[in-house]
């Protein structure tokens, strides 16, 4: 028995990638859950919009890199995020004042806002794939490490080994600013309590003199960098591909309906929820199982439970479960 | 000017845009438009009975497009030697033990008391069956794909004829909906466009990866033909000699009859279902759906089980998908599950619907035609756009990115004219009723 081989298995292989992999869902399910509690609809353009976010701070980063400006050990694309945040706060917002406002105004029902939402998804989807193409991109620099798995080994002298990449770093400090900077807005400030009491009772906060359109284009421009902090966090510790960002739709929904739609704290639950059972379902554990029972006991298979193929189909599942014993979420969200 | 002439004008202007692609590029490419176009309009037909009918927002309409395909390889393949006894049996007798530890499950939570025993007896039982059910499956499936895996690895078909596909795809599609039905469709209708969304992802999922049952991104490419082959038709001695009386070039004109006889079939299809559909929208169930469509509380009100109309015209919204789908892998006599990509088989289908008019038959299958023909022109065009905007540019990598991106342009059109039509026409080209 070696649990602390073990352990450190277990922490490279599912600990760590199931964490940054929640944090980025977290990202994206808080801006499709705020979208949600104020205006009232899923919107099925919120992984194109994160693609439209990255592929902007993509060519950012490249401007910025043929200059010759770098932030290393820090990637580049953490100073061109700016760029990328600030035209899909444009976009997202000359979106809302074309397309979503005219039915916002006539109060129709959110199926007509989700359809209207596709033909935005389609719009984005056509203009990222229009600017940056529909290839695989990597566009992370600077330091690939913290410290790699030689170092760890050198240092504690364990057979299994672990590394720490940067892209996981970068990821979870920037979560943890982003979630506990918008539950302090949400919390404390004026304009933060106008947008939850928006979302609670929208005819009770109007009678208190709360502009609508002023707490709509703040959602937007919540979700707008939330989606781009996401994107790129997600872009730079895998890749970025035009197609993956739309199937991301379905693990960002899966974590917002899991935390409960429209309920902030929930999505980042949520998040991490749907990214650990992910990860849990398709890693094979033969190799931590095998450290921690005694040498007659050797498992024969992998001890995986599903194929790394069917992930989609983990966030799905989590989904339903939670639709049909508890719809309105594990911490209770927006039923109609 | 009348409805009825509206309409008319409105199919003879679609007829004339396929007509002119006809004289202006050629008559083989028009005619592949009208096949896709009838296709499409039977897909826009199986959306219009659950969207315009319900009122239910399926987004996952690939999913059961891709499993009409399905049908249409286990239908009409021969079955691979060998197959069977090696592991097929043993393949069918995990996914019937399967289907009866989910059975056991829910056996189980409706029977037991809320509360901790409760979630751990489920889950012991679902991953201890899933343990089993991996035991008996995996050697059989290794077995299988072992047999020639250049060219077959999979069980194959039944070696019927492949029109029996079609309704086969159908029941398929069917029976998939129907479970997704019984799960989703109490939820309100944003859950059910979720939820819808991630079955098709499943199901792509599974076409892609289980190798077995059709060979996976192997592609199957073998799949019968209901029409002759143009190679036999050119070397027919009764085609060439009813052909030189028109004085046609053979290869052109073999091209021309087979997509003419796939056109022959696909029409009866479209017209056998317009016709049904009809009929039950103007039958007292239709009356009903509609009533139930247009205020749920009233209709439940007056004694009518809606959830259980909704999984009704859901089922069978998804068998027309399959059926569609069961024709289009026929058309093109392959089936290539990389190809079922929701973009084009889902929200493609929503625009032709959103176009045509929710709720309408005819409507659907103009939105079908329509949308199908500017999919299909729309990147040449967007191709001469560019090279108009870039001629006066010197050759370098901006222009060459321009003139890439121009394949782009279509998802960019489809959205501006969902969007357009959504918000200047939402009742669309000819509104239902």
């Amino acid at each position: 028995m070696d649990i602390l081989n073990a352990f450190v298995v277990f922490a490279n292989f599912v600990l760590l990638p199931a964490l940054t992999y929640g944090a980025q869902l977290a990202l994206g399910a808080l801006g499709a859950t705020l979208i949600h509690g104020i205006l009232r609809f899923s919107n099925f353009a919120h992984g194109d919009t994160m693609a439209f976010g990255t592929a902007i701070t993509i060519l950012a980063t490249w401007v910025l890199q043929a200059m010759g400006v770098s932030i290393a050990p820090l990637p580049t694309a953490l100073l061109a995020m700016p760029a990328g945040i600030a035209a899909t706060i444009l976009v997202v917002l000359a979106t809302d004042r074309m397309v979503y406002r005219h039915y916002r105004v006539r109060k129709v029902s959110s199926v007509t806002l989700v359809m209207a939402s596709l033909g935005v998804m389609f719009v984005m989807g056509g203009l990222v794939r229009t600017v940056i193409g529909v290839d695989d991109r990597q566009f992370a620099d600077g330091a690939r490490f913290v410290f790699t798995a030689a170092q760890f080994r050198e240092w504690t002298g364990l057979t299994e080994t672990l590394a720490l990449r940067s892209a996981q770093v970068v990821t979870l400090v920037t979560t943890a600013i982003a979630v506990i900077w918008l539950q302090w807005f949400l919390k404390k400030t004026r304009t933060g309590k106008s947008m939850r009491a928006f979302s609670d009772n929208e005819n009770l906060a109007l009678l208190s003199g709360i502009n609508p359109e002023r707490v709509v284009v703040i959602v937007w421009i919540l979700s707008a960098t939330l989606a781009t902090l996401a994107g790129v966090l997600y872009g730079l510790d895998k890749s970025f591909r035009p197609i993956t960002y739309f199937q991301l739709l379905l693990p960002i929904f899966a974590a917002a309906v899991v935390g409960g739609l429209g309920n902030p704290l929930g999505a980042v639950v949520g998040g991490f929820v749907v990214a650990f059972s992910e990860v849990f379902v398709t890693y094979g554990f033969k190799k931590v199982v095998a450290y921690l029972l005694p040498a007659g006991l050797q498992p024969d298979g992998l001890l995986q439970l599903l194929s790394t193929d069917y992930k989609i189909a983990v966030s799905f599942t989590v989904l339903v479960l939670v639709l049909l014993l508890k719809p309105t979420g594990i911490f209770g969200g927006k039923s109609s | 000017m009348s409805v009825a002439t509206r309409n008319l004008l409105l199919f003879l202007v679609v007829a004339a845009l396929i007509v002119s692609t006809g004289m202006l590029q050629s008559w083989n490419a028009a005619l592949a438009i009208v096949n896709m176009g009838l296709i499409s309009a039977v897909m826009a037909l199986g959306v219009n009975i659950q969207w315009g009918y319900a009122g239910l927002y399926n987004v996952g309409t690939v999913g059961f497009v891709a499993l009409g395909g399905l049908a249409t390889a286990l239908v009409s393949l021969s079955p691979v030697a060998g197959a069977w006894p090696a592991g097929g049996w043993r393949i069918l007798g995990a996914l019937v033990f399967g289907a009866l530890v989910i059975a056991a499950a829910v056996f189980l939570y409706k029977r037991m008391a809320k509360g901790f025993a409760r979630i751990a007896a489920l889950a012991v039982l679902l991953v201890g069956g899933l343990f089993v059910y991996r035991t008996i499956l995996d050697p059989a499936v290794a077995a299988v794909e072992a047999i020639n895996p250049a060219v077959q690895g999979n069980i194959g078909g039944l070696g019927l004829p492949v029109l029996l596909a079609w309704p086969v795809g159908g029941l398929l599609a069917a029976g998939a909906g129907w479970l997704i039905g019984k799960t989703a469709l109490g939820l309100r209708s944003d859950y059910l466009a979720i939820a819808t969304l991630g079955i098709a992802e499943i199901v792509i999922a599974v076409l892609k990866n289980e190798d077995w049952l059709d060979r996976g991104v192997k592609n199957i490419v073998d799949i019968p033909r209901p029409v002759p082959y143009e190679v036999d038709l050119q070397a027919s001695e009764r085609f060439l000699s009813f052909i030189s009386h028109f004085g046609a070039d053979p290869v052109a004109a073999s091209a021309i009859t087979v997509k003419l006889m796939y056109a022959g079939l696909f029409l009866v299809v479209l017209l056998v279902l317009i016709w049904l559909s009809e009929a039950a929208l103007h039958s007292p169930w239709g009356r009903m759906m509609r009533a139930i469509r247009d205020n749920e509380l009233a209709a439940a009100a007056m004694g009518k089980n809606v959830t259980r109309r909704h999984l009704q015209v859901f089922v069978l919204g998804c068998a027309v998908l399959g059926i569609s789908g069961a024709m289009l892998a026929t058309l093109e006599g392959q089936l290539t599950p990389g190809a079922y990509q929701p973009l084009r088989f889902t929200f493609l289908i929503w625009v032709m619907v959103v176009v045509g008019g929710s709720g309408s038959n005819l409507g659907a299958v103009l939105g079908g035609f329509l949308i199908w023909y500017l999919w299909v022109q729309v990147e040449p065009w967007g191709n001469g756009l560019m090279h108009l905007v870039t001629l006066s540019m010197g050759d370098g990598p901006l222009k060459q990115h321009l003139l890439d991106s121009a394949a782009h342009m279509r998802l960019l059109v489809m959205g501006v004219i969902l969007i357009v039509v959504l918000r200047f026409r939402p009742q669309g080209l000819i509104p239902g009723k």
